[in-house]
């Protein structure tokens, strides 16, 4: 997946002359990423778990049309106007529980009432778009809290350097921690333990990788412009020879992204829910002869996919200082698409979060490509439509030859 | 200790269970004591494994009472079973064929580490441990089940019942899916728990098995125990015919004996 990914770039970067490859471009691409990444890692769960979630662009239109009304009507009436510091917090809280909500009503009609997901989310997909357009009586709504408009990235709404590369240290020393306490476990029971120059290489190699990536974030730079303003705003002082040079560092809703993908993983691979999601979904016979609770365990995916998708509209209404009638509109079909890419197996129990994280990577880098090089939308959809059905289609070669 | 003085482990009393007009299970009356083997037989369909997913909460009973040690229990899904030590090894198994085995040996009874995170390392040690006494030659530890041949699955599986310090185990049709040598093992194993003083509903299509390891045979047919008969006090051909023709060794008559020899040749 990561081979396929880099082959892409590359492609890219090779048909436009080195020119895709510019910092800018690639946190652009990136950005456009993490809304659909953030909801494919809960995708995952739903249907390793063999079910569906068709409803999710829809309830982030609902949670960013109510972030934009709370923050542009409702909250000023309860006296949170543009001076209480902790406006855009509070619209981000509500708006977490009103997905978690949204995911749990349809979690529970699915888990506990036994009507199939496919049509409970089909369901959710047509009403609550409806509910959008009822919400803001058909008008769009801009003008957020500017502590607000920083979740959607930005050269403001980005880390900064030094930050980037304390992210940078944090999780080289995170992959080397995680090396050492496996080996020592291992080493506990007695198992058998990788050779050491195998356990340095895999050190050495995710470092570099890491602090690549922190040093390509930290060469993308705050536009000169932007630079000079605020420079003079907050007494920077003398401008230096040839010009300011900031740099942004990561985006906030890639280290957003980041922070899913690892607590995510984490509950899939470490956590007992997690460990009863994929038992479900590799049996769900056996998963309640073992005495779990898998309706409870159902219903718990869903919440999860409302509280992802409520962090997906932040950045979406963010980006756009507001929110209109069709925000996350098909965000389902790409999200399923990201998954299912990222090797996710509608058989059930199979599929992996980091693998659906990358999945949304290669289908956006696809978009993002294709119309830097100057082809259409239409166009677009053909090239994403044909390599969805490729993926599946050499996934499942892959398994028949290797069963 | 005489028998009288002796109290049963089990007694499932006027057990009825009905899948729509159909009764899979109706009024059976049936107990089991410590260290004892009852081996549960009957053609397809008699009743035998209905009649088990009802003491390990699979299935609820429609009408009936379990004791467990004289005490009345509800048993109304596999986590209450599995609260009074009683286990299952399922015909299918029952296996995650996804997950690996030390993953589904403790599936729904993991370890964890102090914080609620699953503690992996001790999973597979314990893993190790059991199963390095009933299939010493288990090595996969860290693959999915769905790669190991049905043996070693079905050796996951005991390990499973056996791992928790079951007192009441029932087991279906252990050895349907296993060679010679490995049908063996799961024989040595019964002894070795029964000697343990577990008590142990044997259900099995094999009439060599049963009379090899029960202590007491009951023989169902249509939902109805026939009869439960002491191993002494009967021959295979006896048992055979109660399962074919649902009666009594007394209650047959010449023409169904008859009819039973035609059969069998």
């Amino acid at each position: 997946m990561l081979v396929a990914l880099a082959a892409i770039l590359l492609t890219f970067n090779i048909l436009s002359e080195g020119k895709f490859f510019q910092p800018t471009n690639m946190i652009t691409l990136a950005v456009q990423a993490t809304g659909v990444a953030i909801i494919a890692t809960g995708m995952v769960l739903v249907i390793v778990s063999r079910n569906i979630d068709l409803s999710v662009g829809s309830v982030v239109g609902v949670v960013a049309m109510t972030y934009a009304l709370l923050m542009t009507e409702w909250l000023p009436l309860l006296g949170m106007g543009a001076d209480f510091p902790f406006r855009w917090l509070v619209a981000l809280g509500l708006g977490i529980a009103l997905g978690a909500s949204l995911g749990a009503l349809q979690g529970f009609i699915i888990a506990y009432v036994g009507v199939p997901s496919f049509i409970v989310t089909l369901g959710g997909l047509l009403s609550i778009r409806g509910v959008v357009w009822y919400l803001s009586k058909g008008a769009a709504v801009s003008g957020l809290d500017p502590n607000f408009q920083l979740i959607g990235g930005g050269a403001q709404g980005s880390i900064g350097g030094t930050a980037t590369w304390i992210v940078g240290a944090v999780a080289c020393l995170a992959i080397i921690g995680l090396l050492v306490n496996s080996r020592r476990q291992r080493r506990r029971f007695g198992f058998p333990v990788r050779p050491i120059w195998a356990e340095v290489v895999l050190g050495v190699v995710g470092s570099v990788v890491v602090l690549s990536v922190a040093g390509f974030a930290n060469s993308s730079l705050w536009p000169q412009g932007l630079a000079d303003r605020i420079a003079i705003e907050q007494n920077w002082g003398p401008r230096p020879e040839g010009g300011w040079r900031i740099p942004t560092g990561l985006p906030n809703p890639i280290v957003l992204l980041i922070g899913v993908t690892l607590v995510m993983t984490w509950m899939a691979t470490r956590r007992r829910f997690g460990r009863y999601v994929y038992a479900y979904g590799g049996n769900p016979d056996a998963a309640d002869l073992a005495g779990i609770n898998t309706r409870w365990t159902i219903l718990k995916t869903y919440i999860l996919m409302g509280i992802l998708c409520a962090l997906a509209a932040a950045i979406a209404s963010a980006r756009l200082n507001g929110s209109t009638l069709d925000v996350g509109q098909s965000y389902e079909l790409y999200v399923i698409a990201a998954a299912v890419v990222g090797g996710t197996s509608f058989a059930g129990g199979i599929g992996t979060i980091p693998g659906a994280v990358l999945g949304a990577f290669v289908m956006q880098s696809l978009a993002y490509g294709l119309s830097f090089m100057g082809v259409n939308s239409p166009g677009q959809n053909i090239v994403a439509g044909i390599v969805l059905i490729l993926a599946v289609g050499f996934d499942t070669y892959n398994r028949r030859r290797g069963s | 200790m005489t028998v009288a003085e002796r109290t049963p482990l089990v007694e499932m009393r006027d057990i009825n269970v009905a899948f729509g007009g159909v009764h899979a299970v109706s009024d059976v009356t049936i107990d089991l004591y410590a260290g004892e083997v009852i081996g549960l037989v009957g053609g397809n369909g008699a009743g035998k494994s209905t009649l088990m997913r009802v003491l390990s909460g699979a299935h609820p009973a429609d009408t009936g009472e379990i004791l467990i040690e004289q005490q009345p229990v509800s048993i109304n899904n596999p986590r209450d079973a599995k609260a009074y030590n009683i286990e299952t090894i399922y015909q299918t198994l029952a296996l995650a064929d996804n997950i690996d085995a030390p993953g589904n040996l403790f599936l729904g009874r993991e370890k964890t580490t102090r914080l609620g995170s699953m503690d992996d390392s001790k999973m597979e040690a314990e893993t190790r441990k059991v199963m390095g006494r009933l299939n010493p030659n288990f090595t996969r530890f860290k693959l999915p089940v769905k790669s190991l041949s049905g043996g070693q699955r079905q050796a996951v599986a005991i390990a499973r019942a056996v791992y928790f310090n079951a007192r009441i185990l029932i087991m279906d049709e252990p050895t349907a899916a296993l060679g010679p040598a490995e049908t063996a093992q799961v024989r040595n194993l019964v002894r070795q728990l029964k000697d343990e003083g577990i008590g142990i509903f044997l259900i099995s299509h094999d009439i060599h098995d049963v009379f090899d390891l029960s202590d007491r045979i009951s023989v169902m047919y249509h939902g109805r125990i026939v009869d439960t008969v002491r191993k002494s006090n009967v021959t295979p051909d006896d048992v055979l015919g109660m399962i074919i023709l649902g009666k009594k060794p007394g209650e047959v008559s010449e023409k169904e004996l008859a009819q039973l020899e035609l059969r069998s040749q």
